[in-house]
């Protein structure tokens, strides 16, 4: 037995839908960060809940990527497929890299199985597989043996197939398993037979692992050299949801959200609703309308409204933010973007949102837009989002995607005390600058151009708001030309006057070529720069977090390249943005297959750019 | 479900968390500075009189009421009460009124809707808010015309109605919003007209001391396009015959009264069980129905619903059906409180959510 050291490895787990690998993959995943790598995880899983099973579209599966160094993807190709059945096995196997390993349960492999799959010839035997290194493991079998003891019937038993693997991978990864059993045992606390069920597949695999000669080499992948601090897993989804709840905590607002159930937004909504132990309400609103509504009414008295949902959902939700824009009122709105348009893909990624958060409302209504570039900044965004929210009284529409919040990677936990205050500065008094002594809601700030904002509760400022347009200052309705005129005008540079970070750009061999992307793209194309100055390249590397408005340097970086590369899961949304404010020399590169970019793919781009071979 | 004292906060009043005004307030108080805009004649201006003379009944500290409307010439109404407002967007105000109660209970929150707004483009907003009892007072104008948009049929038109839209007849079936409400579990419902400014300000009050949601439908006259849709029901000697006030605890009568003081006809149940309206000396005094809103069972107050008829032949009014049952707003903080009870908030504690691990500053490699 050799114990070979290295410094990352990709593992995917892959079954039918209800075999538990998203389980499986969860707990591999905590034990790499409890031994301190570094990890980015992707599950992946059908629309479906329960498709069809041994099929290959009801195949499901996770895939953690963990090392001795900070990474950035899940990882472009699996070194280790376990596929606990043929039609998991013909689903992933092409993403193998060549001389992967692959774990199989033999047994799963019959006529029926593989029909349903629609493997026509056996692959375990065909010669297929020839360039992977194949194991079979007949982890049915073994996990069937080792719970007999509980007496427990042989469907449920199987259940605990996935534990097996794990066992058996902690195995061949030197993975700590002391807090497998205990975490096993919590999980299933009401149910005390399936725990120790799980126990037992979890020490057989271990075992089986160490007592047969089947595996030649065991791997270990050292801690990574993280930066000093506390760190936990996070998903981005459940980042986001902590940042809302922090903005209300250092605004002490309380958090209203209004929001309607749709993939892949709704863990947000099942994240919060943990939570009403703090000043935060959740309202399952009757449709994406009705949610946005209780939202913004929320605002209304006061408190920081949000909304959470999907590109179908933000679609409906367009007339009222329009009336936040008007109303000038705080409002929070999460899209986290799936594959479109309509249905479309609801359990896969993509990018198509950004012009929809742009521009997707009648009449001039502009509103800020921000994009997380990885699942733990969606917390920081989310804070961000709720700051210049309530700062410049304006809905913000916060871009997430289908990869970021359903990944998850290690987060340095922030210090909360450290954040700056967020201060709603409710009016209190009359303010008028014509001596009447009235309250004048449209009344804005010189420096924010934020309108004045009084609460109802609030003594003498009785005043009524709506969407019919404003006279400046008062805020009565007016139909007045130059009124109007002043007051689009007004409320487009409140927006583009909103205090945004300089872009930073990332270029420490004096580039000719930039890479500038946003949203979810952060890690793939990082892994690819990486890659790329590794093998002598100087590209440099620029990542926009605010679309909406941009950062002032913006045209100044951009201008400093011969060539600026811009990748996106659209066709091409931010190049079109780009191309609008006279940049000629974009370079688009874009990608609508629902899934995240692969650092290979985008170092193979970039590449051929550089050697300027059209790409 | 959990909550805190889910049986108290059914019984309590509407505006039990609404501060109230110690000094006394005047019709006049509630006057904005706005120029009334309705068209000469709508039976707006009543209503709005209506309600500027209840709100200083009701003793609430004014910056403590909101008045939220959608779309429509009846959501104007906000701009001319001098309390806190907002004329939001088309059929979504009880989406909004419902975010608003439930983060402010100490607010008085009132919708103002029309025909068109609540019951068509808000159709959806509107059950669902009853459906939950959130602590909202939903006044719903029915002209039976769409008057903003200068004159097509709504929902509630009758069916053949000439407009620009439908100029053979409008082929649509119309709503009748009582029974749309009590079949959307409405927790109080009540009828009222514009020109009946007693009938109005009293089911107003009733409604406004209700806890949960409370629809009330009241028929209003648009002059300009669909003049005295109501007119059978305004004058007296006709609306003797046509109108039927319920009063709780009351036989409930119409037509004539006799010499007795009691109406010449009775709602009975027949022997099918269906109410029906029959003279009274042909009613077994034991049929006749007596009003009863506080029956939790709403089938008679439907029964009652469908008696009024689109033609006007019989219109009945007063409160349909008013019931104690949790509020949608109470339930939401009440979950809040005993969340806040049971685990104090500690915002640290839920970053790090419970499976921690240190990078020290040295790592091993």
């Amino acid at each position: 037995m050799t114990v070979v050291g290295i410094d990352k490895v990709v593992v995917r787990f892959a079954g039918d839908s209800g075999d538990g690998m998203q389980l499986l993959g969860d707990r591999f995943t905590l034990q790499a960060a409890a031994f301190g790598n570094d990890l980015a995880t992707m599950p992946d899983y059908p629309a479906e809940i329960r498709a069809p099973q041994g099929t290959v579209h009801g195949v499901s599966s996770f895939q953690v990527h963990f090392a001795d160094t900070d990474i950035l993807t899940p990882g472009d190709t699996p070194d280790v497929l376990v596929a606990f059945n043929p039609a998991a096995l013909k689903a992933n196997v092409e993403d193998l890299r060549a001389g992967g390993v692959v774990i199989v349960d033999p047994d799963e492999f019959t006529k029926r199985n593989l029909a349903k799959a629609g493997y026509e010839r056996d692959p375990l035997t065909d010669g297929s597989l020839r360039h992977l290194t194949l194991h079979r493991v007949a982890m049915g079998a073994i996990t069937l043996g080792a719970v007999k003891p509980l007496g427990t019937g042989r469907k449920d038993a199987l259940r605990s197939r996935n534990m097996f693997a794990l066992g058996l991978l902690s195995w061949m990864y030197g993975r700590p398993t002391d807090g497998v059993e205990h975490a096993l045992r919590a999980k299933f606390a009401k149910l005390p037979t399936v725990a120790e069920a799980n126990v037992l597949a979890f020490r057989a695999g271990w075992n089986y692992g160490e007592t047969t000669e089947m595996f030649a080499t065991t791997y270990r992948v050292a801690p990574a050299a993280l930066p000093a601090g506390e760190y936990r897993r996070v998903s981005g989804n459940a980042a986001l949801a902590l940042g809302l709840l922090t903005a209300g905590w250092i605004s002490r607002m309380k958090v209203v959200l209004g929001t309607y159930p749709i993939t892949p937004a709704s863990d947000i909504l099942h994240e919060l609703a943990r939570h009403k132990n703090f000043d935060l309400l959740t309202i399952q609103a009757e449709d994406e309308i009705a949610a946005v509504g209780a939202a913004l009414g929320a605002s209304f008295g006061g408190a920081l409204g949000v909304t959470t949902t999907s590109g179908p959902g933000l679609a409906l939700k367009s007339e009222t933010i329009g009336l936040g824009v008007m109303t000038e009122l705080p409002l929070v709105i999460v899209d986290v973007q799936r594959g479109g348009p309509s249905t479309g893909l609801p359990t896969k990624t993509e990018q198509a949102d950004l012009l929809q958060a742009r521009f997707g409302r009648h009449g001039e209504s502009p509103v800020p837009v921000l994009a997380p570039l990885s699942p733990s900044d969606c917390f920081d965004t989310a804070v961000e989002a709720a700051r210049i929210a309530v700062t410049y009284r304006t809905p913000v529409l916060l871009l997430s995607d289908g990869a970021l919040a359903n990944g998850s990677e290690p987060w340095r936990l922030p210090k909360i005390a450290e954040l700056a205050p967020i201060d709603p500065g409710f009016a209190t008094g009359p303010n008028a600058t014509d001596d009447s002594g009235d309250y004048w809601p449209y009344l804005r700030d010189r420096e924010t151009l934020a309108r004045s904002w009084a609460i109802p509760g609030t003594p003498g400022l009785e005043h009524r708001i709506g969407g019919l347009e404003k006279a400046e200052r008062t805020g009565a309705i007016s139909y007045d030309p130059a009124n109007h005129e002043a007051m689009v005008r007004t409320r487009q540079a409140k927006i583009d006057g909103i205090a945004v970070p300089d872009l930073d750009v990332d270029d420490p061999d004096s580039a000719r070529t930039l890479v500038l992307g946003w949203g979810s793209t952060y890690g793939p194309i990082r892994a690819a720069v990486r890659r790329l100055r590794s093998a002598g390249r100087a590209v440099a590397q620029a990542h926009l977090r605010h679309l909406n408005p941009f950062p002032a340097n913006l045209d100044d970086v951009l201008s400093r390249y011969d060539r600026v590369v811009v990748p996106e899961m659209n066709l091409g949304q931010l190049a079109l943005l780009l191309r609008a404010r006279g940049m000629t020399d974009i370079v688009s590169h874009t990608k609508v297959t629902g899934l995240p970019f692969k650092a290979g793919e985008l170092e193979d781009v970039l590449m051929d750019l550089m050697e300027g071979v059209a790409a | 479900m959990t909550t805190v004292d889910t049986e108290t906060a059914g019984r309590r009043s509407g505006l039990a968390l609404v501060p109230s005004d110690p000094e006394p307030q005047k019709a006049a108080d509630y006057r904005s500075d706005q120029e009334v805009r309705w068209c000469p004649g709508c039976g707006d201006y009543i209503i709005l009189n209506t309600v500027q003379a209840m709100l200083p009944e009701l003793g609430l500290r004014r910056e403590n009421i909101v008045f939220i409307s959608g779309i429509g010439c009846s959501s104007r109404f906000p701009y001319y009460l001098d309390t806190y407002g907002m004329h939001s967007i088309h059929g979504r105000a009880p989406a909004i009124a419902t975010g608003l109660a439930v983060a402010r209970p100490d607010l008085s929150v009132w919708v103002i809707t029309g025909d068109g707004d609540a019951l068509s483009i808000g159709g959806n907003h509107l059950i669902h808010a009853l459906r939950r009892n959130v602590n909202l007072k939903i006044l719903l104008f029915n002209n039976r015309v769409y008057g903003l948009t200068k004159g097509q049929y709504s929902p509630t038109s009758d069916r053949g109605m000439v407009t620009k839209s439908s100029p053979v007849g409008s082929p649509d079936a119309p709503f009748n919003p009582v029974s749309l409400a009590l079949g959307a579990e409405a927790s109080f419902v009540a009828r009222s007209m514009d020109s009946d400014r007693e009938g109005l300000a009293e089911v107003l009050r009733a409604a406004a001391e209700h806890r949960g949601s409370a629809l009330v439908e009241i028929y209003q006259n648009c002059p300009v396009f669909n003049a005295g849709a109501f007119d059978a029901l305004k004058d007296p000697d006709q609306s003797l015959r046509r109108v039927i006030r319920l009063r709780a605890g009351e036989e409930i009568d119409l037509g004539p009264v006799g010499e007795d003081g009691r109406g010449t006809q009775v709602v009975a149940r027949d022997p099918r069980g269906r109410l029906a309206v029959l003279p009274r000396e042909e009613a077994d005094s034991k049929s006749i129905l007596v009003h009863d809103p506080a029956d939790e069972d709403p089938s008679t107050a439907f029964a009652l619903s469908r008696l009024s008829t689109q033609d006007l032949s019989c219109a009945v009014t007063g409160v349909f059906r008013s019931v104690s049952r949790p509020a949608y707003d109470d339930e939401v903080r009440d979950q809040a409180v005993l969340a806040r009870e049971q685990h104090p908030p500690s915002i640290e504690d839920v970053i790090a959510g419970g499976d921690t691990w240190t990078v020290s500053e040295r790592s091993e490699r």
